[in-house]
C-alpha cells in the first residue's frame, strides 16, 4: 500500500487490467471465437437446413404437397414408421436390460459387453449393413436356411429392421448405464425388504427413477432409426414402394433430378430433427438431474 | 423374536468379510454391531436381513432357518444408511409401500392402508407431512420416514444400518433418545450398526465388537469398559494408552524397572500395559518405577493439566492435577497407574488384572 511508486504511472495499467478476471479473454479474442463458432454453425447447419426448406417450396406449396400424394413416397413414409415402431421399443427393452445388467451386477465379461454396446458408434454403417448381407443374404451364412422357410431377410423389411437395430442400439443403453450406476441398488433393496417382488420393484422403483433418461434415449434412437441411410441402403435393395425408407427415397428422387420432391421428403426428416431437438432441449432443461446425457454431451 | 447366528462366514473374493460369527440375540433385545469400517458389521446386518447370504453357517429366526428364506419372506424392517426413500413417492406413499405391494389376498383395503400410514406418521411425529416428497424433508425427518416405512410391514426384527451416520450432532442426540423410546414401545428385537462407540454404548443393551470379520467381544457396555477382552476392544471402546513392557518370570519390566502390576497367566516376552488416560495420575510420594518429565502445564477450569513425557514411551500423556508445586516445568514426577490390563504382544493373550502400582 505504502510503496513509493508514482501512482500516476500505474493508474492506466490498473484501469485496463483490473476489471478482467484471469480466466477471461480480451474482447477481441472473445469476439473472434464467438464469430467463428457462429459462422461455422451457420454455414454447415443453418444454411443447409434453410436450403432444404426453400428448395422444397421452390415450386410452391402445391408441388410440395403433391410429393406426399406419390404412392412411392407414401410407401417410404409408411416403411420408415413401421421400422421405427419395431426398432425403438426393441431398443428400449434391450437398453434397459443391458443397463440393468451392467450397472447392478458384476460378472465376467462386463467390460467386453460395454465395449460391444459402443461398437455401432465406431463401425461404419455401410460395413454393418454389409455384414447383414453376408450373414442373411442368399449366398450368406444363414440366408439359405431362412430362405428354406420362405423368409427373406435381405432386400426386405426384416433386413432393414435388423440393420436399424444395429445402428441404434447404443442410444438407450448408453443413456441409462451412467444413470443407473449413479443411482445404485439401494432403493431396490429397500423395496425388496418391504416385500415387493423383483418385477414389482422394477415397475414401482426402478422405472420411475429412469423414465426421463429412458425417454431421452428413445428420442435419440428414434431420430437415428428414421434417418439412417448407410446400413439400410446396403440391405434394402432399393425396391420402390417396397423397401425404400424416406432417406433412400430422397436419394432416388434426387438422382432423378426430381429436386422438389427430394427436398420435400427431406424436409420431413429435417422437421423430425427439429422436433427431436426441441424435445431434447425440453427434457434437458426440465429433468437435467435425471438425464445422464446432459452431463455427457 | 430371537435371532441366532451360527458359524456364519462370508468371503468377498479373497477377502474374509465374516469369520466364524456366533451370536444369539434375545427377543426384544437392542444390540449394537460396533466396529471400524471393513470390520464386517454391515455385512452381518445384511446377512440377517437376507440382502446377502452367508457362504457358510446359518441364521435362525426363533427356530426357523432364515437362510432358506428370501428377503421378502423374512419380513425384516431395514433402515438403510442413507434412508433409501423412494424419491418419486410422497412420504405417505413411501410408508404405505410395503402394504401396497402385498399380494391381493393379504393386502389391506385402500382405506386401511391410508389409516395405517397416517397412524405411523403420527408415531414418528411427522403428522401433516404425508404429502411432501423426501427431497423436501430434513435429514432427521427422512430418518423418521425410513423408520415408519420399515415398521409399516409389522416386521419381526428391526435392523438399522448406521442410523445416525448422516446427521449433525444435535439431531443425532435427539434421535438416539427417540430410537430408544421406539424400541421400548414396539418391543422389537433391534440390531443396529455403528462405528461410533458412544452411540453403541449409550443405546444398546449389548454391544458386539467386530474387527476384520471376527467378533472380538460381546458384552454389555459395562463389561466392555471394565473387562475388555482384547487390546482391540480396549482401544476401540474409549481411548487407551499402551506402555511397551517385558514380562519375565511374573515380573513386568518397563525401562529396566519393575512395575508392580499383577502378571498372572502371562508368558515371558514382550507385552503391553494398557490403561485409560484417566487412570494415570501424579502420585505424591517418592519417585517409583514410573516417572515422567513435565513438558507443559496449562490451566483448565478444574485445575491444571500437565503434559508429561515418559522415557521409553513415544507419546506424551495428559494428567489432571491441582498441585501446582509438584508440576514445575522440566521436573521429574512420579506417576501411578490404575486399572491397567496387560496383553502379550506376541499372541495377544490375557491377562493381568486391574491392580495398581
Amino acid at each position: 500500500m505504502s510503496e513509493a511508486i508514482p501512482s500516476a504511472a500505474l493508474a492506466p495499467v490498473i484501469a485496463v487490467a483490473a476489471p478482467r478476471s484471469v480466466t477471461e479473454e480480451t474482447p477481441l479474442t472473445r469476439n473472434v471465437l464467438i464469430g467463428v463458432a457462429v459462422a461455422f454453425l451457420g454455414l454447415f447447419l443453418l444454411l443447409p437446413l434453410a436450403v432444404v426448406f426453400t428448395e422444397a417450396m421452390a415450386k410452391g406449396a402445391g408441388a410440395f404437397f403433391a410429393t406426399f400424394e406419390e404412392p412411392d413416397a407414401r410407401a417410404a413414409i409408411r416403411l420408415t414408421l413401421i421400422v421405427a415402431a419395431i426398432v425403438v421399443p426393441l431398443n428400449a427393452l434391450f437398453g434397459v436390460c443391458a443397463a440393468w445388467a451392467i450397472s447392478k451386477f458384476s460378472f465376467p465379461g462386463k467390460s467386453v459387453l460395454i465395449t460391444l454396446i459402443d461398437l455401432p458408434f465406431s463401425v461404419s454403417p455401410v460395413v454393418s449393413g454389409l455384414v447383414y448381407v453376408l450373414v442373411f443374404g442368399s449366398q450368406g451364412l444363414l440366408g439359405p436356411t431362412f430362405a428354406a422357410y420362405g423368409i427373406q431377410v435381405v432386400f426386405a423389411i426384416p433386413g432393414i429392421v435388423l440393420a436399424t437395430i444395429f445402428v441404434t442400439f447404443p442410444f438407450v443403453a448408453r443413456e441409462l448405464i451412467p444413470l443407473m450406476q449413479e443411482q445404485g441398488t439401494v432403493e431396490e433393496e429397500a423395496a425388496l425388504t418391504l416385500g415387493a417382488s423383483g418385477f414389482r420393484t422394477f415397475l414401482t422403483v426402478t422405472l420411475p427413477n429412469i423414465k426421463w433418461g429412458l425417454l431421452y434415449g428413445v428420442l435419440l434412437a428414434n431420430a437415428r432409426a428414421m434417418g439412417e441411410f448407410g446400413a439400410v441402403s446396403v440391405v434394402s435393395g432399393h425396391i420402390r414402394g417396397l423397401t425404400n425408407t424416406i432417406p433412400l427415397q430422397v436419394e432416388i428422387l434426387y438422382n432423378e433430378y426430381n429436386i422438389v420432391s427430394a427436398f420435400a421428403l427431406a424436409s420431413l426428416l429435417a422437421g423430425l430433427a427439429l422436433v427431436t431437438l426441441g424435445f431434447k432441449t425440453l427434457l434437458e432443461w426440465r429433468y437435467a438431474g435425471q438425464i445422464a446425457g446432459r452431463r455427457r454431451h | 423374536m430371537e435371532i441366532r447366528i451360527e458359524r456364519v462366514e462370508k468371503d468377498f473374493g479373497d477377502y474374509p468379510a465374516l469369520r466364524d460369527v456366533n451370536l444369539t440375540i434375545a427377543p426384544g433385545e437392542l444390540v449394537a454391531l460396533l466396529g471400524p469400517s471393513g470390520s464386517g458389521k454391515t455385512t452381518l446386518l445384511r446377512a440377517i436381513a437376507g440382502l446377502s447370504n452367508p457362504d457358510r453357517g446359518r441364521i435362525l429366526f426363533d427356530s426357523e432357518d432364515a437362510t432358506t428364506l428370501s428377503v421378502q419372506e423374512r419380513r425384516v424392517g431395514f433402515v438403510f444408511q442413507n434412508y433409501a426413500l423412494f424419491k418419486h413417492l410422497t412420504v405417505a406413499d413411501n410408508i404405505a409401500y410395503g402394504l401396497k405391494v402385498r399380494p391381493r389376498r393379504s393386502r389391506p383395503s385402500r382405506a386401511e392402508i391410508a389409516a395405517r400410514a397416517a397412524e405411523l406418521l403420527e408415531f414418528v411425529q411427522l403428522d401433516g407431512l404425508g404429502a411432501r416428497y423426501p427431497a423436501q424433508l430434513s435429514g432427521g425427518q427422512r430418518q423418521r420416514v425410513a423408520l415408519a416405512r420399515a415398521l409399516a410391514i409389522e416386521p419381526r426384527v428391526l435392523l438399522l444400518d448406521e442410523p445416525f451416520g448422516a446427521l449433525d450432532a444435535r439431531v443425532r442426540k435427539d434421535l438416539r433418545r427417540w430410537l430408544r423410546e421406539v424400541h421400548r414401545q414396539t418391543g422389537l428385537t433391534t440390531v443396529f450398526v455403528t462405528h461410533d462407540q458412544d452411540e453403541a454404548m449409550e443405546l444398546a443393551d449389548r454391544v458386539v465388537v467386530l474387527d476384520k470379520g471376527r467378533i472380538e467381544q460381546i458384552g454389555t457396555p459395562d463389561e466392555l469398559y471394565d473387562r475388555p477382552a482384547s487390546p482391540f476392544v480396549l482401544s476401540f471402546v474409549g481411548e487407551a494408552l499402551a506402555l511397551p513392557v517385558q514380562v519375565a518370570d511374573g515380573k513386568v519390566i518397563f525401562q529396566g524397572k519393575e512395575l508392580h502390576v499383577s502378571s498372572e497367566n502371562l508368558r515371558n516376552g514382550p507385552a503391553r500395559v494398557y490403561f485409560r488416560p484417566a487412570d494415570i495420575a501424579l502420585h505424591g510420594g517418592q519417585i517409583g518405577a514410573l516417572e515422567g518429565r513435565v513438558e507443559a502445564v496449562r490451566r483448565t477450569a478444574a485445575g491444571l493439566r500437565a503434559s508429561i513425557s515418559i522415557p521409553g514411551y513415544d507419546q506424551t500423556v495428559e494428567v489432571d492435577t491441582v498441585d501446582r508445586a509438584g508440576t514445575t516445568l522440566g521436573s521429574s514426577v512420579p506417576l501411578s497407574l490404575n486399572n491397567v490390563r496387560i496383553f502379550s504382544t506376541a499372541a495377544e493373550e490375557t491377562l493381568g488384572d486391574g491392580a495398581g502400582i
